[in-house]
């Protein structure tokens, strides 16, 4: 199984043992983890300020305000923390690193000291009493780099009494550096390409198409069906939206290919749009509404113009949750659209649908290979819906992939479902400066994911997210798995497909 | 004297609260944020709420310690405060005499959570880290409030008669005087001083965790359209 990274680390991956394993306290050893700082033409391309602002703390303190004044949730979390302690043991990236900065109460406390010294009379007056602090170049710093340590995934605000979720937090925080222009590299170049070019990788229309086109041979030769995967189909039923990875990287483009076959048979006419080439939404990380809705207006503009009947997303965690939650919020109304299908679905609801209705042919023992487990995406699991019921995220996932493969196993009850991990990954930290966060914040999934192999020989992860696949793929040698036994789930479902008659 | 700095800190908490639940409920949720899986209804909405606020289910999932003294200390701290009641109703309403027997257990409920809880800060590691001088104050500050009252519920005991003749008093403006008793004296001061500090601390967790949008929102997102404002796509299409 051992298979080593190719470059030896600077930093030592942690070792796996129980999954409810808790470590002690160790002050400042993620002290050191900060990502690219942005450069100049990067912020201004997405509206912010090239540089750090002269006057930066007067305006991070007024942008401070100016954001409680217009969210209940930051309003109502900056005030409400009793520092019970019910989420220190919470956050993947505490469980890898034991870096108190990490607990998601340390965490928002870096914004909600500055919150305290200047927007409540105790920490105006009484500041060391109640741990109230100036935003000084320090401060400015331990931001920067702890609320890049922080991928949004919402497993404290599952545990909270009050639901305080460091997400909106650290999106917050994020959002004032991004206004005194302190930005971070990774995520807002890809803003910039998504509003230049339509998707993540600024890959433009005519590289789309022969991307495309060279797919359709490679799956025409594998399997002998000519299964379509266009791209700017006027009078389409149904729009794809897809992250842009899954056009290129591996695992990721068996699932396309998996959706790709899904339409096929079940006789759905479909497109892609080079004009909405992207489903993933960094606008979220970065906490800019602004830029998030520019990103979501692009799917409206781009389902209007295809004149489409539905819109249909594919397999991306966060993506799912700027969809699900915000899209009807940022873009909506859909009444455009066929009434007869939520607006947006997500392609697991499509495939489960036409499973239900009989209408896909599958043969499960196509995955007898397999013994397959299933990453719930943290964005799908705690911040979205999919079918009918509260927690259809869950099951409608589980359902497919039961009726692609004969070997399912769930990993232990605390690590999925609403408490599942990240993949340490998410939120905008999917970026090699931050390697070494991503290998250790991966440890709790890992410890699961060695839990199942070991009692049920578990050979595959399966996941709906571009992130979480990247992520794996990467991090998976670190702690002596293979890359590739990370998979999409509609690959499991691809592979289980049987075109006998038509092809 | 003691009656004035009573109305003092009761003026301060109602308008202090009172701002704050203002602010709160005029606050924009321009987004969707409840913490799935959600109800899909305000009835079910209602129910969660109802389990948070009764149960404290989120706790309840996140430590069995914290939640077993939390809960404990709430309580127990309800059913004290229920109890009181009887200083202040005349003829004692019957319920209320129906609880009396029990607010020696609900003090001694509230002095173990309390105790639980202050060790968990000093104990845990985790914990302790993330604890300020004013965690522990307050944390002091109502222990010393069960104290007392405990103390006078079992050795030093109070004139009651007179400390009811004084809470009558508070309710209709017609000032009795308090009996001599250092520790009621204490009791008395220690309950101002946490009614002036609610509005400005983390007491605010009370009015809070009603308007907390991870946990009051529908999750219905994409059957209504939330802030229709925000898309501004209203009236085309």
């Amino acid at each position: 199984m051992a298979k080593k990274p190719e470059k030896k680390p600077e930093f030592e991956t942690p070792v796996l043992g129980d999954y409810t394993e808790v470590p002690a306290v160790t002050p400042g050893s993620m002290d050191h983890s900060q990502p690219f700082v942005a450069k100049a033409a990067i912020n201004e391309a997405i509206g912010f300020p090239g540089e750090l602002v002269d006057n930066w703390q007067e305006v991070a303190v007024t942008k401070l305000g100016e954001l409680v004044d217009n969210s209940r949730a930051l309003r109502v979390y900056l005030d409400s923390c009793v520092k019970c302690g019910a989420c220190t043991d919470k956050c993947h990236y505490f469980l890898g690193t034991g870096d108190p900065n990490n607990m998601p109460v340390a965490r928002q406390d870096l914004l909600r000291s500055v919150y305290r010294r200047h927007y409540t009379v105790a920490g105006k007056y009484l500041p060391k009493l109640v741990g109230a602090k100036d935003l000084d170049e320090e401060m400015l710093d331990k931001w920067y780099k702890y609320f890049h340590q922080c991928s949004q995934c919402r497993r404290c605000s599952v545990y909270c009494p009050y639901g305080i979720d460091t997400a909106e937090v650290s999106m917050a925080a994020r959002e004032i550096m991004d206004t005194i222009g302190k930005g971070q590299k990774y995520c807002n170049e890809i803003i910039g390409k998504v509003h230049k070019l339509g998707n993540n990788l600024g890959l433009p229309e005519p590289a789309l198409a022969d991307t495309l086109e060279g797919l359709e041979e490679d799956v025409e030769e594998e399997i002998n069906v000519k299964v379509k995967f266009p791209l700017d189909v006027k009078g389409a039923e149904v729009m794809l939206v897809t992250p842009s990875a899954d056009f290129f990287a591996e695992p990721h483009i068996d699932g396309l290919i998996g959706y790709g076959k899904v339409f096929h048979q079940a006789g759905i006419s479909w497109t892609l749009s080079s004009h909405a080439s992207e489903a993933a939404n960094f606008g979220l990380f970065i906490g800019s509404v602004d830029n998030m809705k520019q990103v979501a207006v692009r799917i409206r503009e781009a389902a209007l113009e295809l004149g489409v009947k539905r819109i249909v997303f594919g397999e991306c965690g966060h993506a799912w949750r700027v969809a699900y939650s915000f899209l009807n919020t940022l873009a909506g109304p859909f009444d455009f659209l066929d009434s007869r299908y939520p607006v947006p679905q997500h392609i697991i609801e499509v495939t489960h649908d036409l499973m239900e209705q009989g209408r896909l042919k599958l043969d499960k023992s196509a995955n007898d290979d397999k013994r397959v487990t299933f990453h719930d995406s943290c964005n799908v699991a705690r911040a979205s819906r999919m079918g009918n019921k509260p927690g259809g995220q869950l099951t409608l996932p589980r359902d497919v992939i039961k009726a692609s493969c004969n070997h399912f196993f769930d990993m232990p009850r605390d690590t999925i479902g609403e408490g599942t991990f990240c993949c340490g990954g998410g939120g905008g930290l999917l970026t090699d400066d931050l390697l070494e966060l991503r290998v250790k914040g991966a440890k709790p999934r890992m410890q699961a994911l060695k839990d199942v192999h070991e009692q049920h020989q578990v050979t595959h992860m399966a996941a709906i997210c571009a992130i979480c696949k990247s992520q794996f793929s990467k991090v998976l040698p670190y702690y002596g798995f293979e890359m590739d036994q990370i998979i999409s789930v509609h690959q499991l479902v691809g592979d289980a497909l049987v075109f006998s008659a038509d092809a | 004297m003691m009656s004035a700095m009573l109305y003092l800190s009761l003026v301060v908490l109602v308008l202090g609260v009172g701002r704050k639940i203002y602010q709160y409920a005029t606050t924009p949720a321009p987004l969707k944020i409840p913490t799935t899986p959600a109800p899909t209804t305000r009835a079910g909405v209602v129910w969660r709420m109802a389990r948070e606020v009764v149960f404290f289910d989120s706790l309840f999932k996140a430590s069995k310690p914290t939640w077993i003294f939390s809960w404990l200390f709430h309580a127990g701290m309800l059913v004290a405060l229920l109890c009181h009641l009887r200083y202040f109703t005349d003829p004692v309403w019957g319920w209320v005499a129906l609880l009396a027997p029990f607010s020696k257990f609900a003090g001694l409920a509230m002095l173990v959570g309390l105790i639980g809880l202050l060790a968990r800060r000093v104990v845990v590691d985790r914990v302790r880290a993330i604890s300020a001088p004013s965690d522990f104050l307050m944390l002091f500050l109502i222990l010393g409030i069960a104290a007392s009252g405990l103390l006078m519920r079992f050795f030093w005991h109070t004139d009651i008669v007179a400390v009811k003749q004084f809470a009558q008093g508070l309710l209709s403006f017609q000032f009795a005087s308090l009996p001599g008793s250092f520790v009621l004296f204490m009791h008395l001061i220690l309950v101002a001083i946490l009614l002036l500090i609610f509005p400005f601390s983390k007491l605010l967790h009370a009015p809070g965790l009603f308007f907390s949008p991870s946990r009051n929102q529908v999750d219905n997102p994409r059957e209504r359209q939330h802030n229709p404002s925000l898309s501004g796509h209203g009236k085309k299409a």
